[in-house]
């Protein structure tokens, strides 16, 4: 693949680092980024992700664009009101570079459909607001053996944990089994900084590359939290994978996919 | 003149400009093996004088800055023998 001078000058600023140059171009071009969720996460990661040249980029979302979302999904404008997220998002996205190509899922993800849909992709971001898909995607990668990076964000904190299955803890590891419904607020109930959305999501997309390019260290067997109060961010490194773990221990007894149940509040308020 | 170089490839960089220039001269080195000769046509000013710097900076081997006298350069460099 040769380049042409205008890719030369798009990726330049990548291709003069030394830990990316050329060949991790290559590798960003060449690889297929699977995003769970076009909100808040989503929306900044899925922007660099883009912008970064990455071949292929899945975007999954089953909403439409709505006001509230605006303070902080900063894929979508005003004008995509009502829009499908994933139209909106990948509309920006190729605004930002047409040498991307974007596969759009307009379907909530569900253990019908999540594995094979991972399984098409090299690295995946949960940009999920609920715990319910938190861990549909931790299994269904743990399964199909793919990394990705987990984030969650709510008021002025965030935090994020990358597992690549084999080499470290799952999030099933560090977290066992979802909260009851209701027992944890959702950011609708609890409010968040919208900016919280853009150093966690942003931080999801470094991952992804540096993944891709085989750059620096990864959060493997670390949760990086963030503290926006208090201007901390704590890189706290988890156990070894736990061996007992329901899904990537030795012997799993979760084999098959779980759709557990989504908050009441939620669903009622989904229609 | 001294001993003629032998040049493995030949890359010219001055339809760029800062910092393509250097990405350009890059790329085509990665065609090249480790111990190869790029030989890279440049103009003056900017690209002769920091392309040269960047590419030692790279760990690559710089041979020789030929002044062709018309506002050009010819840059030889010997490939870096590890590249990761």
């Amino acid at each position: 693949m040769a380049f042409s001078n205008e890719q030369l000058e798009r990726y330049s600023r990548h291709m003069i680092l030394k830990e990316i140059g050329v060949k991790g171009q290559r590798k960003l071009m060449n690889a297929k980024v699977l995003i769970i969720g076009a909100g808040g996460l989503g929306s900044p990661a899925a922007l660099y992700l883009a912008a970064a040249g990455i071949g292929t980029i899945g975007i999954v979302d089953a909403d439409v664009v709505d006001l509230s979302n605006l303070q902080r999904q900063v894929i979508h404008t005003t004008k995509d009101l009502g829009k499908e997220k994933v139209q909106s998002a990948r509309e920006t996205m190729e605004d930002i570079n047409p040498d991307v190509k974007v596969v759009t899922y307009h379907e909530y993800m569900t253990s019908e459909n999540i594995l094979s849909l991972v399984e098409t992709y090299d690295f995946i971001l949960d940009g999920t607001d609920n715990f319910p898909t938190k861990f549909l995607i931790n299994d269904a990668c743990v399964m199909a053996k793919k990394p990705y990076c987990h984030a969650g964000i709510i008021r002025f904190k965030g935090q994020l944990m990358t597992v690549i299955p084999g080499e470290g803890p799952c999030y099933r590891c560090v977290f066992k089994d979802p909260p009851p419904a209701d027992a944890v607020p959702t950011c609708k109930q609890a409010g968040v900084i919208g900016a919280m959305a853009g150093v966690i999501g942003c931080l999801q997309a470094l991952e992804a590359i540096k993944y891709i390019t085989g750059t620096g260290e990864l959060l493997v067997g670390n949760l990086l939290t963030f503290d926006a109060l208090k201007m901390e961010f704590h890189k706290i490194r988890l156990p070894k994978r736990d061996c007992n773990c329901a899904v990537c221990g030795d012997h799993p007894t979760i084999t098959e996919l779980i759709d557990y149940k989504q908050a009441v509040c939620e669903l009622c308020q989904r229609g | 003149m001294a001993e003629e170089i032998k040049v493995d490839g030949t890359v010219d960089i001055t339809d760029v400009v800062c910092p393509v220039t250097f990405v350009k001269a890059k790329v085509a080195l990665e065609e090249l093996d480790g111990g190869q000769v790029l030989a890279i046509h440049m103009n003056d000013g900017e690209p002769a004088q920091n392309v040269p710097r960047s590419m030692k900076d790279e760990g690559h081997q710089i041979l020789k800055l030929k002044d062709n006298g018309d506002g050009t350069y010819d840059l030889f460099v010997r490939k870096a023998e590890e590249q990761s």
